[in-house]
């Protein structure tokens, strides 16, 4: 172990030079997966697996076993890379260890039975990039995730870490600022505000003490894109946030980070200790006289929290709601002093834009947005994982082309794009580059990147009811166009799954959209409408299906929904009869069975064991 | 320094909140969750203005609201009017037999409601908190719960010993009154009290002619250029 306090720029540099020194390249390293996914599908007993076999092995020491972050590609996991041959494995299991173990770490071999292959031309791809899920991505921040042990500082150093700390602390701030400006990077945690101009008003906000924060609060359901770099690439964001820091003159920093997450927590809070032993942060950083140092605040769970303002209040131990912003932030944050908040992935850029320039970063992405950015790409797609890819993809291209498109041959109806108040962009608009501007023109917007893709099996208006109750449910309450408003616009949504809607409510939730997006104290009540709005207008036709002839199109609304059974096709197999719960089919073996619709829960349980097709759903 | 109210061109001291501006100039916007003696809050939002001019104009809660130079404010534009009466709206389904709130519907002319009563008394405006607070320096109540759930309470729902039963918190309840008696039974709003139609006041083209409640002169369908 290098112990070394780190008091000049030169000795970063051979502190580098030593790290690369004692790595061995020839020198095989297997990487288990340990994001959130593998988590999920058991990398842990993976990794002990692969520790027990190489001690019992006697390959302890000639075999290096480290367990990332997360790779992204959350469908396959858990996921083994063995460098330096960077043969990928998939849904390895305990069982897979030895023989992964015997036939590639000792023989060079290849386990075929674990490899990727690819769906449609069954073609076996043995290294990563070469799959078609990682093919098409451009992965900027989350591509050191695969290769360095989050917990160990050293890692990120031997791949060029603290180097774009190391330059900017012999520049002047104001230059930092004006690379930043210029590479056009803009807010990732939803807003997408330029990044470098918020930076430029923090620093001529007047006042001796100003803050910097990381708003690690990603609250978003099916959203873990800021939680997957923090858990398996910390040191980029801590870089991000010194480097800032200096910029804008603070000295004390904030990371918001949600308790939900407890490996960002302990992995960032690793990070922290270590940059701070290497003289990376704290006290004279780097011998440059310049001084930051950062602490861990651990959310209790609030969604609003991940709203500046409520974030701010709740770092200092109020009540998480928030205020009014027409006095910026950078003007009066944090204890009323500047105070300048950024998202994770936002951090994460800023050692890229310093080392490689701003022209470098500027080139990647369309004319307004700039560079990468991280979606997690959930719902009915076949690659269910996080991906990073260039601004101006077209959302064809990502949900098709990288996410393997939507599973049982199923069709293609909606992706809804930033989170529970982001909108639903139809398959007419499939072809949209997607970057903050366009998104927002269709009605939907960035967000923080989630990405939840809908099949032909979905109903719109159910959607909508289901984002506007998780958004009543995590309002603060504070301001009544969002406490009040939210709420009536559930009812009234409700009313329409359940049959009891009228026309007039369209006019009305439309007047209540209106209302919220105008009158709401913050972004949470401002951008609440959106998925009704979108949904209102390119799916109007399902809420009229709704209203008008009590049916829900996509057989979704199981009050308006009945079951019944085709007696041509039945075969009375007696299936169905017997996993009703209800005992509401009867019948004969090898006769036409009955459906009693008046004891049916409309659960489909029948219809979805019936092999005949003999249940019908209307 | 100037700024542009309803299309005139007023005096305004930097350090006033637009709200204190628009009452200073005799234009009466409603207001719930403000006093002049307590911290604005901003949570009512009635008292929205728009602001800029152009495709670029917002609604802002004017009591926090800053005033700078040549700022374009409208009290009392098509869109400023139709959010107040849905907000008010609002607030009347859910404490229907508050008098305040009816008089209030009645002097901006919300004539239905398109929600089901609920019957709440409190509209959770937190006059009562930060009087406690910030007046009677006793913190004894606060906020619970949130979204929907938002309630007013002492600590813990127990009796607090920090309350000195003052009753600062009753005197500045703006729905603690005689309940209105209005309501008839298939109507939350009662009218009773709408005893003006609106004038307008062509003469004046665009600057105040201070007839409130009408203001129908910074109404029409481009507001004021």
């Amino acid at each position: 172990m290098i112990e070394l306090v780190v008091t000049s720029i030169n000795e970063l540099e051979s502190l580098r030079g030593q790290i690369q020194a004692e790595m061995d390249p020839d020198m095989t390293r297997i990487t288990v997966c340990g994001g959130t996914g593998c988590h999920a599908l058991g990398c842990t007993e993976v990794a002990s697996a692969f520790e027990e076999s190489l001690k019992s092995g006697g390959l302890a020491d000639k075999v290096d076993l480290v367990i990332t972050g997360c790779h992204g590609f959350c469908e396959r996991g858990p996921i083994v890379i063995i460098y330096p041959q960077g043969i990928f494995y998939q849904k390895v299991t305990p069982d897979d260890v030895d023989e992964i173990i015997y036939t590639t770490v000792e023989n060079s071999g290849i386990v075929e039975r674990l490899q990727y292959k690819d769906p449609v031309t069954n073609e076996v791809k043995v290294h990563e990039e070469d799959i078609p899920f990682y093919h098409k991505q451009k992965r900027l921040i989350l591509g050191n995730n695969t290769s360095i042990d989050p917990a160990n500082i050293k890692d990120y150093i031997a791949v060029g870490g603290y180097s774009a700390l190391a330059k900017v602390l012999g520049s002047k701030p104001g230059a930092v600022i004006d690379e930043v400006k210029k590479s056009g990077l803009r807010g990732r945690g939803g807003g997408g505000f330029p990044t470098g101009l918020k930076w430029e008003s923090t620093r001529n906000a007047s006042g001796d003490i100003k803050y910097v924060i990381c708003n690690a609060d990603e609250g978003d359901p099916g959203a873990y894109m800021d939680r997957s770099i923090l858990e398996g690439n910390p040191h980029s964001v801590l870089e991000g946030m010194i480097i800032g820091a200096y910029a804008i003159g603070a000295n004390e920093g904030y990371i918001y980070v949600r308790n939900e997450y407890p490996l960002a927590v302990a992995n960032i809070t690793t990070a922290i200790w270590q940059a701070r032993e290497n003289g990376l942060l704290g006290d004279n950083i780097m011998g440059s006289g310049f001084g930051f140092d950062v602490k861990v605040n651990r959310g209790g769970g609030a969604f609003v929290c991940g709203e500046s303002t409520a974030l701010m209040a709740s770092l200092e131990g109020k009540p998480g709601e928030p205020r009014a912003k027409y006095i910026h932030t950078s003007d009066k944050g944090l204890w009323d002093r500047p105070s300048n908040l950024n998202n994770v992935e936002t951090w994460a850029n800023i050692p890229l834009i310093i080392n490689n320039g701003a022209d470098w970063y500027s080139a990647i992405g369309t004319e307004s947005s700039k560079g990468t950015k991280v979606f997690s790409l959930v719902g009915k797609i076949n690659n269910t994982g996080l991906v990073e890819v260039p601004m101006g993809m077209t959302l064809r291209e990502i949900i098709f082309d990288i996410g393997g498109g939507i599973p049982g041959g199923k069709a293609f109806k909606a992706v809804q794009t930033g989170g529970p108040s982001g909108g639903c962009i139809p398959e007419s608009l499939i072809d949209l580059p997607v970057d903050y501007d366009r998104l927002t023109e269709v009605g939907s917007m960035m967000g923080s990147g989630g990405m939840i893709v809908m099949d032909e099996d979905t109903c719109m208006v159910d959607v909508a009811r289901y984002f506007i109750n998780f958004l009543m449910e995590e309002s603060c309450g504070k301001c009544v166009p969002c406490r009040e408003g939210l709420l009536r616009m559930g009812e009234i949504l409700t009313d329409i799954t359940e049959g009891r809607g009228q026309m007039e409510d369209l006019d009305l939730i439309q007047d209540l959209s209106e209302v919220l997006r105008d009158a709401s104290l913050c972004g949470l009540g401002q951008t609440a409408p959106n998925p009704v709005m979108s949904t209102l207008k390119y799916f109007r036709d399902e809420y009229e299906a709704h209203i008008k002839d009590h049916k829900c199109p996509a057989g979704v609304c199981s009050e308006l929904i009945t079951y019944s059974i085709d007696a041509g096709n039945c075969t009375g197999c007696g299936l169905c009869l017997k996993k009703c719960p209800t005992e509401a089919i009867t019948g004969e073996t090898k006769q036409p069975h009955v459906l009693d619709a008046g004891k049916c829960i409309k659960c489909g349980i029948c219809y979805d064991v019936c092999k005949f097709d003999a249940v019908i759903k209307e | 320094m100037t700024i542009m109210l309803n299309g005139a061109e007023v005096q305004a001291d930097p350090h006033w909140s637009l709200l204190e501006v628009i009452q200073f100039y005799g234009i009466d916007i409603p207001t719930l969750c403000h006093d002049e003696g307590l911290t604005p809050y901003g949570v009512c939002r009635l008292c929205v203005v728009e602001i800029g001019s152009g495709d670029k104009t917002k609604l802002v809660a004017s009591c926090m609201h800053p005033v700078w130079e040549g700022l374009e404010v409208r009290t009392h534009s098509n869109r400023v009017i139709k959010t107040r009466k849905t907000i008010l709206e609002l607030l009347i389904a859910r404490c229907p037999s508050s008098k305040k709130l009816q008089d209030m519907a009645a002097l901006i002319e919300l004539k239905y409601v398109r929600f089901e009563p609920l019957n709440y008394d409190c509209i959770l405006c937190g006059l009562c908190v930060r009087m406690c607070e910030e007046q009677m320096g006793a913190r004894a109540i606060g906020f619970a719960g949130r979204g929907p759930k938002r309630y007013i309470t002492t600590p813990f729902d127990m009796n607090s010993e920090e309350c000195r039963k003052c009753g600062a918190c009753m005197y500045i309840c703006p729905v603690v009154e005689l309940r209105c008696q209005g309501p008839q039974a298939d109507t939350v709003l009662c009218s009773g009290c709408i005893n003006t139609e609106p004038v307008c006041a062509p003469d004046y083209g665009d600057a105040m002619c201070f007839m409130v409640p009408c203001l129908s002169c910074v109404k029409g369908p481009e507001d004021v250029k």
